[in-house]
């Protein structure tokens, strides 16, 4: 069976038998560099499109279905529409941060992707505090939508930027935490060794009910890093006309608006890889015939379909619950998941102790 | 005790967000609780409301008779001015003189379907009708009469 890493052997092999070494890791950089780009351009279309059927249809309404089939080409003639259009500047804005915004947001997505693995033995670069270097990535994406609010020199945009500052960096805390359970059970901060250490089963399975009670603490704390609703007040369409990006437009706006798609993903898969195993296959016991039938669906799939649930679960949370105010949203954090992730961690180190788990 | 009402509004929180997702869960599993119309597409199929207001008409019965007796209630009784009733005297067959309406025009561009006039008619000769594909190239055919050409009172009408 033809799988990713049977792609990414052969093209080594083949790329050493024909040139040196140092042009071989320039080939391949420059390979990754496009597979990265295609695979957040396709992401950015297939998650806007899907966000917008799935509000559609959690509305009770028929979502965009008059271009393509299924309206599945809508975002394509979003794209081409804000390629074609003016990008502005305003007159007062501070314009090297202006334009220098959108990119460090996007630049911050992209090198998230590295550490993580797409299906079995394929991915960028698997270091060794992979987790570690995806949660101290993620702040830096705060820095770009600080710095769009701050050069737009627009009110609106300033107290979005000030909102999401202060938000991203108080749900870290509860979504550092909620990864360090995990990280307590499978002892590794690699995330091949995560996903290895679940090959019996999934953590969310095995790792009773502090991993179930960790697990829900990270998918709200993400939609809030993310900036999505219910905890959107730093965009709040209806008080701040968008927040950081309302003076964007044409493809600046394009880059804001895929990097928070690209942000859901990321996360998504962060969740789907510590808590669902990753790519491996779903396994009851010992099932034997059962566990080899999920074995022939390849790892790839899984880890996209288990991604793509996430995504799904963090999109029906956005078309179901109301936006919060800045105070009760602080609220949640500090008094109620913030005490509740460290006495979960708490009863999760017991647990790892004690060899509790499955 | 504070810990445990503590527990008490976390579950509850827990359950009235789970019961939302429940609903908008229910929704999107069942796409036939859609109630979105593609309006064009089922142009011919659509059922508008009986109390849909969409513009005011004078129904004329299979002789071209109506039940205006160009009393200008209507006109009277419209805020804005956009009925204007033209009265003439027609000669009946006693030889007596009698008002009767001669044009009734209607301004489809500044009514506001407020209804007044409706119910000011003392004959219900005008009503509302549930019309409402009123695009027109020109604004000058929003101005329409509303009387046939040719039409006259119905008799017993007074």
């Amino acid at each position: 069976m033809i799988s990713f890493e049977h792609i990414t052997k052969w093209l080594q092999a083949w790329l050493n038998a024909h040139m040196s070494p140092i042009l071989v890791l320039a080939v391949e950089t420059v390979l990754i560099v496009i597979l990265a780009i295609a695979l957040f351009a396709v992401l950015g279309l297939v998650l806007v499109i899907m966000e917008r059927r799935v509000a559609a249809f959690m509305q009770i309404r028929m979502g965009p279905n008059r271009v393509g089939p299924w309206g599945l080409l809508q975002s394509t003639a979003d794209t081409v529409k804000l390629i074609m259009k003016e990008s502005i500047v305003p007159t007062h804005a501070d314009k090297f941060l202006f334009n220098l915004a959108p990119f460090i947001v996007m630049i911050a997505a992209m090198l998230i992707l590295a550490p993580v693995n797409f299906a079995q033995r394929f991915h960028i670069w698997d270091l060794n505090i992979g987790i570690l270097f995806i949660t101290s990535i993620s702040s830096i994406s705060v820095i770009g939508i600080l710095m769009g609010g701050w050069a737009s020199s627009n009110k609106y945009s300033l107290l979005g930027a000030m909102r999401s500052g202060a938000q991203i960096v108080s749900y870290e805390l509860s979504a550092g935490l909620s990864i360090l359970t995990i990280i307590v059970l499978c002892g590794s901060l690699k995330v091949s060794d995560i996903i290895a250490s679940q090959e019996t089963g999934w953590w969310i399975f095995k790792g009773h009910i502090p991993a179930i009670v960790a697990f829900v603490i990270y998918l709200i704390a993400v939609t809030a890093e993310t900036n999505r609703a219910p905890f959107d007040l730093a965009e709040a369409e209806s008080e701040l006309t968008a927040g950081f990006h309302s003076e964007y437009s044409g493809m600046r706006f394009a880059l804001f608006f895929l990097a928070e798609y690209i942000n859901i993903f990321i996360v998504c898969a962060v969740g789907a890889t510590l808590f669902l195993g990753g790519w491996m296959p779903f396994h009851i016991g010992h099932l034997q015939g059962f566990n080899h039938v999920m074995d022939y669906i390849p790892s790839s799939i899984w880890f996209f379909g288990k991604t793509f649930f996430l995504i799904f679960v963090i999109m029906w949370f956005r078309w179901t619950f109301p936006r919060l105010r800045i105070d009760q949203l602080l609220n949640l954090e500090w008094k109620y998941l913030l005490p509740i992730s460290m006495v979960n961690l708490l009863v999760m180190t017991v647990v790892a102790i004690y060899h509790l788990h499955f | 005790m504070y810990i445990v009402d503590y527990i008490k509004e976390v579950a509850s929180a827990v359950k009235s967000l789970a019961t939302g997702m429940k609903l908008t869960g229910y929704y999107f599993t069942h796409p036939k609780e859609i109630i979105t119309q593609e309006y064009p597409d089922n142009r011919a199929t659509l059922k508008m409301a009986d109390r849909f207001k969409g513009e005011v008409i004078m129904p004329h019965d299979e002789n071209n008779e109506h039940a205006c007796t160009g009393c200008t209630s209507c006109e009277l009784a419209c805020p804005n001015g956009s009925i204007k009733v033209i009265t003439k005297f027609e000669v009946n067959a006693e030889g007596k003189k009698k008002k009767a309406v001669d044009q009734h025009i209607y301004h489809l561009d500044m009514c506001t379907m407020c209804n007044l006039c409706i119910e000011a008619c003392p004959t219900d000769a005008i009503k509302m009708a549930n019309t409402f594909e009123h695009s027109v190239p020109d604004r000058n055919m929003l101005i329409k009469r509303l009387n046939n050409n040719g039409s006259k009172i119905r008799e017993g009408v007074e």
